[in-house]
């Protein structure tokens, strides 16, 4: 990427720690924690039984009166990211077809909209009135199903569940005709479709792009999934706020979560002709790839991190040692904070020694495809206020990570913030956000 | 983009799994030939659905396309077509496969993918007999730890990772060693040309010299089925098979849903030159956009679909009047054939009906995410023998459709650029133009 690197103009999030992207950020300098015991299903049976829920909310406030009928065809990831994106667009001051009709101030042909969105696994509770209808001694049959079953499911049952309709339920609220992508790499989709949204604006595609990505993983069978990886952790059902550990020496897995980020990205032009307050500038990119037959975990020696950091870092033009704060993946996974951590030494080398970390999940969970974009809304924050808060349930550092953990918050002027996703599967994304001046 | 900077994009390689065969020529050969892929369901038991067929990939061997199947073992079927089409089209690129030590002179880090894929089926028994044994249909309450005990009793770990879309791209990297630019998209039925479109931004700013793309689904499993049926969007013509899938005419009653993977190798033409490699074609424009309309349904004007023609054609820096042939979407339902018909018709104005289109998917089912990149393939072919594929079973056209849909049988034609239109549910629109190599 040469020119018209883009800034962002606007934030918005749902996360564990509020309906806002102000709560997220208030919520993290002050330490508080959004993990706790399960309510959206009786979580006994489960192996974990805590996880990141957003606060209470109803869709319906949040969508204009002549759409609160296509409110029926959203699942929660929808709902979630509905909220934030609605959030970003009014904090950077747009106005778009869903809030003034008479004063709209983007164009919708040239807005793009690209976001990371989950596996979005299916309501069961709405699928088993169906599946009951489908039993034969006890036993799921295909044959009654087929005859039974299926008329039973609501006729538009499937559009609830394509990962496109984040995107598509907010470009129809919105009014957005440009480019429109839905990344599905899991946990790097969110940092990946910021980082295509900047490309989109960089090669003059799109004057302005809605990006981030939103997950609702507090589901019985996306949960269920992380417990048979063996990623959520099992052994801090009882200590909630204590059982996301990032880097820590007593991390026994992560905690898994729901959440919306989305930011706004802009065309510098654009920005600065509408006065918009201007949060950051995306500096540089970075895509890379673990590569492990066990691909549900990073490969040990962290390269496909490090490749995607040394990337960001070329091409931002910047030494290791300009940066002021990294914000990690950091799930609380032993073997894969190890990884990471070696990656990430093994691209910056010793200025690793002195650079903060701060990781998120202790407080937000482990949101999947929100993941990446709610750590850069932490890190446009950090550079705005001048603060790096201080980790939290980091307080012995797991020997095999070199990594110098922000124990205090500091306050300092943040130029340079390295935000890093992984996943399993591979993919891997490193972002270098800059303050603009 | 600094238009002096752009890199010029070749395609360099190409493979395909599909209901048409597992390679190149075997389904060239069929749609020359106008055969269909379909065939009764075999995958599941469809005997009590609406529609109890479907276009399936037959004798697929991951063996003949790998060394380390145990690698894949567990990967669902699209993820296991993927590493067959991603190998063919290495070998034709002579890109060094499931190797340490590649010999082709390509840095890892330059080698990026870009799949459109979709997500794996569930597993279905535990899936539904989880549910079976939680529901209490009387009360209308699930009782979850019931539901745990057969979940965690019964499901596999390896099972339910491989449902996650980016499970294919998993596959391919660690087929080919590619760490470069790495991304999964998903925008439903538009998605491997969303890919293809992408990957050739990513090559065009050189961001990488080399990216596999294409993509990979399959949705013939209970519940994706299910799903379209219950849209009313599957013929269900269950009598005559063969012929269900009849886009522009008359009697077409929805699409035949097909599955498989199939991949190209994007290169820049600076790289393909270096190395020395055939060139296929040249990669020269990308446009994607989106209704912004309806869930359900594509916007009445074709508004969107007309936009995405037009940035393609603008980015390609061709007029309408240049494009040979276009590969259409191509559904055989209602609402798709009418409103692309129309947005032909809109873009390519007093052209439009002497341009031919057609569709292979009357041929090769609907490959969902993977259709824009199998068809794409299609249109390589078109330029590489300059024939026109054609559309099959168009036998009682339209009255309201009246292109030149290249009906029954393949034609003789100078090909040079290609259009490909892709359209998905939510209003997805993307088109990727391609034109005969010169230098």
């Amino acid at each position: 990427m040469t020119s018209h690197k883009p800034v962002i103009t606007g934030l918005g999030a749902v996360t564990p720690l509020g309906l806002s992207y102000q709560d997220l950020w208030s919520g993290l300098c002050q330490g508080k924690c959004g993990i706790g015991r399960i309510t959206a299903f009786d979580p006994a049976g489960f192996t974990c039984q805590i996880a990141g829920q957003a606060p209470e909310f109803s869709i319906r406030d949040h969508v204009p009166k002549a759409i609160r009928k296509t409110t029926k065809l959203m699942s929660r990831d929808i709902e979630l990211a509905v909220i934030a994106a609605n959030e970003a667009f009014k904090d950077a001051g747009l106005i778009t077809k869903a809030f003034d009709e008479q004063n709209i101030n983007i164009n919708p042909e040239r807005t793009a909209i690209i976001l990371g969105a989950g596996l979005i696994s299916c309501d069961l509770v709405e699928l088993a009135p169906a599946v009951a209808k489908g039993i034969t001694d006890g036993k799921f049959d295909i044959k009654k199903w087929g005859t039974y079953s299926i008329e039973a499911v609501t006729p538009l049952w499937l559009l609830k569940y394509l990962p496109n309709m984040l995107a598509c339920h907010i470009g129809i609220i919105h009014d957005i005709q440009g480019m429109s992508n839905t990344i599905t790499c899991a946990e790097s989709a969110g940092l990946l479709a910021i980082a295509e949204a900047a490309q989109i604006i960089a090669r003059g595609d799109a004057n302005l792009a809605l990006a981030g990505g939103g997950e609702a993983k507090v589901n019985a069978i996306v949960h269920l999934r992380q417990c048979l990886l063996n990623r959520a952790t099992a052994d801090y059902n009882d200590k909630p706020e204590k059982a996301c550990r990032p880097f820590d020496a007593d991390a026994k897995g992560s905690v898994f979560g729901e959440a919306a980020a989305n930011v706004i990205l802009e065309n510098p032009e654009n920005a600065k002709k509408r006065n918009a307050k201007i949060y950051a500038q995306i500096a540089g990119l970075g895509q890379s790839c673990s590569i492990n037959a066990k691909y549900e975990s990073l490969e040990p020696d962290g390269k496909g991190v490090q490749y995607a950091i040394e990337a960001a870092l070329a091409d931002a033009g910047i030494k290791p040692q300009q940066l002021d704060l990294i914000i990690p993946h950091g799930t609380g996974i032993l073997a894969d904070d190890t990884a990471e951590a070696k990656g990430i030494r093994q691209a910056l080398g010793n200025a690793t020694d002195s650079i903060p970390v701060f990781p998120t999940k202790s407080m937000t969970s482990n949101t999947g495809a929100a993941a990446g974009a709610v750590d850069i809304i932490a890190a446009c924050c950090a550079i705005k206020d001048g603060i790096i808060p201080a980790a939290k349930n980091c307080e012995n550092i797991n020997k095999d990570c070199k990594l110098n953990i922000a124990k205090e918050q500091i306050k300092k002027k943040n130029n340079y913030v390295l935000c890093t996703s992984y996943t399993y599967g591979g993919q891997t994304a490193a972002i270098i956000l800059k303050k603009y001046e | 983009m600094n238009e002096k900077t752009k890199n010029r994009v070749v395609i360099t390689g190409m493979g395909i799994v599909c209901p048409l065969g597992n390679d190149i020529p075997t389904m060239w050969d069929n749609i020359l030939n106008c055969r269909s892929g379909m065939n009764k369901t075999t995958i599941f038991d469809a005997s009590t659905y609406p529609t109890k067929f479907c276009c399936e990939v037959k004798n697929y061997d991951i063996t003949k396309f790998t060394k380390n199947p145990d690698l894949h073992k567990d990967g669902n079927r699209h993820s296991k077509f993927v590493v067959g089409a991603a190998s063919q089209a290495c070998k034709q690129a002579k890109i060094d496969v499931e190797t340490e030590n590649p010999k082709d002179g390509i840095d890892r880090r330059r080698i990026g993918i870009y799949l459109g894929a979709g997500e794996g089926s569930v597993d279905n028994e535990n899936f539904f007999n989880a549910i079976v044994q939680g529901w209490d249909d009387a009360a209308g309450t699930m009782d979850w730890n019931k539901w745990a005990a057969v979940a965690f009793g019964k499901m596999q770990p390896y099972r339910e990772l491989e449902q996650e879309p980016n499970m294919p791209a998993a596959h391919v990297s660690m087929l080919t060693g590619a760490r470069g630019v790495i991304r999964s998209c998903l925008t439903a039925c538009a998605a491997s040309t969303q890919a293809i479109g992408e990957a050739f931004k990513i090559l065009q700013s050189g961001q990488a010299d080399v990216m596999l793309a294409g993509g990979a689904h399959s949705m013939i499993h209970p519940l994706g089925v299910m799903g379209f049926n219950r849209l009313t969007a599957l013929s269900t013509r269950n009598d005559s098979i063969e012929t269900a899938s009849r886009p522009f005419t008359a009697s077409r009653d929805g699409f035949v849903i097909g599955e498989g993977a199939a991949i190209v190798i994007l290169e820049t033409l600076e790289s393909a030159k270096k190395r020395g490699v055939e060139i296929l074609a040249e990669v020269l424009g990308y446009g994607s956009s989106s209704d912004a309309f309806r869930v359900t349904d594509m916007h009445e004007d074709a508004r969107g679909a007309v936009a995405a023609l037009e940035a393609a054609l603008k980015d390609a820096k061709v007029s309408y009047k240049d494009i040979d042939y276009v590969s259409t979407h191509g559904t055989s339902t209602s609402e798709n054939d009418s409103i692309e018909t129309l947005a032909i018709k809109k873009v390519f104005k007093e052209e439009a009906k002497n341009t031919p289109v057609s569709s292979v998917k009357s041929m090769m089912g609907h490959l969902i995410g993977a259709a824009g990149v199998a068809e794409m393939i299609t249109c390589i072919l078109a330029i590489r023998d300059n024939v026109l594929p054609p559309t099959a079973n168009l036998n009682d056209p339209d009255p309201n459709l009246d292109l030149d849909y290249v009906p029954n049988k393949p034609r003789k034609a100078e090909v040079n650029i290609v259009l490909k239109e892709s359209f998905g549910f939510g209003g997805q629109n993307n088109v990727v133009i391609i034109k005969r190599y010169k230098n």
